[in-house]
């Protein structure tokens, strides 16, 4: 009842390499859902964020938004999708999504309101067009916490998305929903691992962005 | 008998008692967390090297999907509410270690000086001072945690009937009654929405220093810089 | 000096005013769980002395022949509480194992193949006498009904058509098509031996992938219907099996074996009267009955109890 021998059989196990039920497979469709779901909430969330930041307006309604978007229930929202649409990618990205902008629009928002007004005014008075200003001066410095806002979001997309194998899809969860059934822990525990890894990975690539990024100046602050 | 609150006699209770299990399920981790998060805060704060590796091992924790802590708890705690619970607290933890940990060291050293030249001793110190002081990051860690807890509890159902409201979201798939579905969610959104005004009403009570309706957003700039929110999260 | 003392006393009060909605909040928790444990079977693991505990797998007649079971020896004067849903066999075979359930409507065959998968199956007696070989100490399988719900492959209308299947079908006709095809079944079909490895093993078919769907419930119904998956596990009391003109295939080599309804009982649980009671209900059962029953549940959308009751009322039994 050794937790690490569940994980040294599963992964020493040749036959979870291979397939359509493999390790590849599985985490390749796993790294999908994630990153289709993160670049649809990010593409709902920066821009409604860094406007609202800079514009300094909308700041109520948008937190109304991000605490009732918070509200709702990820696994229920999954179930009731797939009543409602049926099979597929969109139901599964219902859920992550709905998860997924609150965090990205709260902290763009935030780190946007939170840049030091003096450079925006020195910008502004040199006659820099308000988009410039958003994008050359607020957008480099607010840049740390809107990464960490993404990262927030992406590692809670990694976690969650286990729960599109109970609606047959794909993804490491597979492991966790089949192992379930087949009373099969190595599975269970060998994909609750990929899983813990693939956010911890997820953590460095945030890191790793972070350092690429960020702008010196910025950064040694 | 396919009305919204026409609920299926496998799940063995009414609307309302759904509801009841639900908090039940979902708010007692969030206690037993706080509890456990309030000493083990403490011990990071007074020895700081031990920080560091604490959070490491949470976010370990936090990264495990919750299913699969619901799954190899079953051969301890079986199929019961406490296979679901115990995840539940070990959550609330993790939000709540940082929120604590934050709070009480955005406490500003001349306001502990102060305390200690008026003869407080560490203890009265720590419940007068510091935890009043950090009561602001703490119910926000409490805030994130319990809606978390709130929509974790669905994912009980998979376990055998033990997701209290979530057992709903079986059913309605089980007997194709998206109405179910939606009662469910509706039902769990609303009670994230009572229990986040509750704690919200709580700071307000807790904290009666502050001036009305700027509270956390302004209070403390530095402390909210590095650390954004703490991330609530639905597996 | 003064103003300290003043904040400190808001303070207090303030504090006192928090201490009195946590107090309130936690007696409204504590309301809210005493009284729902009376009516509670999850809470407690053990049964209660003389208590009966009929359990049921995740799908929907595995409800309605827990609720007609236990019903009938409700209607005896038994004491039930029921567990329903709790997962696959592979799960409620260990609770029944513990002693945490008494009674759990099962299918000879089909548990005859979890727990010697090689066994080969020539008539429902022969399954019912290896079965009880092979239980656990503690547990016997009480009478089986008439009333038969296999596991079978069905394929989809548009598939048939495609491949030319027709109701005289056999599995043995996918062999050259199977890799073309997709199998839909329950997470557990993949590693069973009435699921993907006995199909191969049996019928040498290697289908193109598994999906995993849920155990014949709406999930299956819906992927064949809408072709996700061209083949699938449905059961054979499916009533979609008629509406959606999904086609079963036959199974010459009986690798689905029997599948009579059969209440598998802990012995020490069930007093003579309870056994009798639940002989009688499977003498009554037949699969058109249960067919029936079925259709109230999945099409008509009634309540399995409500269902359940109505039966046994119609039939005597209650």
């Amino acid at each position: 009842m050794n937790v690490l021998n569940f994980v040294h059989a599963f992964f020493s196990d040749g036959a979870h390499w291979q397939g359509y039920d493999g390790i590849p497979q599985r985490l390749l469709e796993h790294v999908r859902y994630t990153l289709l779901a993160l670049a649809l909430a990010a593409a709902v969330g920066l821009p409604v964020g860094l406007l609202t930041g800079h514009t300094g307006r909308g700041g109520n309604a948008l937190a109304f938004v991000a605490n009732a978007a918070r509200a709702l229930p990820s696994f229920g929202l999954l179930v009731l999708a797939v009543l409602l649409i049926g099979f597929g990618l969109l139901p599964v990205m219902i859920p992550l999504v709905v998860l997924a902008v609150p965090p990205i629009l709260v902290t763009t928002y935030e780190a946007v309101r939170s840049v030091d007004p003096s450079p925006v005014d020195a910008a502004r008075g040199m006659g820099m067009h308000e988009s410039r200003i958003l994008l050359r001066v607020e957008l480099p410095v607010a840049l740390p916490l809107i990464l960490s806002g993404l990262r927030s979001a992406a590692i809670q997309i990694v976690s969650t998305a286990t729960i599109a194998a109970y609606v047959s899809l794909g993804g490491l969860g597979r492991y966790i929903v089949d192992g379930l059934y087949q009373r099969d822990y190595e599975k269970v525990v060998g994909g609750a691992t990929l899983v813990a890894v693939l956010a911890l990975l997820t953590l460095a690539v945030f890191w790793a962005a972070g350092r690429l990024a960020v702008s010196p100046g910025v950064r040694r602050r | 008998m396919n009305g919204f609150f026409d609920i299926p006699s496998d799940l063995q209770h009414s609307w309302t008692g759904l509801i009841g299990l639900h908090l039940r399920e979902a708010l007692l981790p969030v206690a037993a967390g706080l509890l456990l998060a309030l000493p083990i805060a403490q011990l990071c704060v007074r020895f700081r090297r031990l920080y560091p590796p604490v959070l490491g091992v949470t976010t370990v924790l936090y990264a495990v999907p919750s299913l699969a802590f619901f799954v190899v708890l079953i051969d301890y705690t079986g199929q019961t509410e406490l296979t679901v619970m115990i995840p539940l607290a070990v959550y609330g933890l993790v939000v709540l270690i940082p929120a604590i940990v934050d709070g009480v060291r955005s406490v500003p050293r001349e306001t502990l000086a102060a305390a200690t030249a008026m003869g407080f001793g560490p203890v009265r110190r720590y419940l007068q001072v510091q935890l009043p002081i950090a009561a602001p990051a703490i119910i926000a860690g409490l805030r994130v945690a319990t809606a978390s807890s709130i929509s974790l509890v669905s994912v009980g159902a998979l376990i055998g009937n033990q997701g209290a409201l979530g057992n709903l979201l079986a059913a309605a798939q089980k007997y194709d009654r998206p109405e179910l579905a939606v009662n469910a969610v509706l039902t769990m959104a609303v009670l994230a929405i009572l229990c986040d005004a509750a704690l919200v009403l709580l700071r307000t009570l807790l904290t009666p220093w502050m001036p009305r309706g700027t509270r956390e957003r302004r209070a403390k700039p530095a402390v909210r810089r590095e650390r954004p929110e703490p991330e609530g999260a639905v597996r | 000096m003064t103003s300290t003392a003043q904040s400190s006393r808001s303070r207090t009060r303030h504090t006192g005013a928090a201490a009195v909605a946590l107090t309130a909040a936690a007696a409204l928790l504590a309301g809210c769980s005493s009284g729902d444990t009376s009516d509670n079977p999850l809470a407690g693991e053990e049964a209660k002395a003389g208590t009966v505990v009929v359990g049921s797998n995740n799908f929907a007649e595995s409800t309605l022949l827990a609720d007609i079971y236990g019903e009938a020896l409700r209607a005896k004067g038994i004491k039930v509480t029921y567990k329903h849903n709790i997962g696959s066999r592979e799960t409620t075979y260990g609770l029944m194992r513990n002693g945490s359930i008494t009674v759990l409507p099962e299918y000879n065959g089909s548990l005859l193949a979890y727990l010697d998968p090689e066994a080969e199956q020539k008539s429902p007696e022969a399954v019912n006498a290896a079965v009880e070989e092979k239980l656990d100490e503690g547990l016997t399988l009480l009478d089986s009904s008439p009333a038969e719900n296999k596991d079978s492959v069905s394929v989809n209308a548009g598939t048939a058509e495609k491949y030319g299947l027709t109701a005289s079908s056999t599995l043995a006709d996918l062999e050259d098509v199977a890799p073309e095809m997709v199998i839909g079944g329950s997470p557990e079909f993949q590693t069973r031996r009435q699921g993907l490895k006995g199909l191969e093993s049996v019928y040498g078919l290697k289908f193109k992938s598994f999906k995993a769907l849920d155990a014949g419930g709406p999930l299956t119904q819906e992927a064949l219907t809408e072709n996700t998956v061209q083949a699938a596990d449905i059961f054979t009391t499916d009533p979609t099996i008629v509406k959606e003109k999904f086609v079963v295939l036959k199974d010459p080599e009986n690798l689905f074996g029997f599948a009579n309804v059969t209440p598998l009982v802990h012995e020490d649980g069930l007093s003579q009267e309870g056994v009798d009671a639940l002989d009688a209900v499977s003498a009554k059962l037949d699969t058109k009955t249960l067919l029936a029953l079925d259709a109230q549940v999945q099409l008509e959308k009634k309540d399995p109890l409500d269902v359940a009751k109505a039966w046994l009322e119609s039939a005597g039994l209650s």
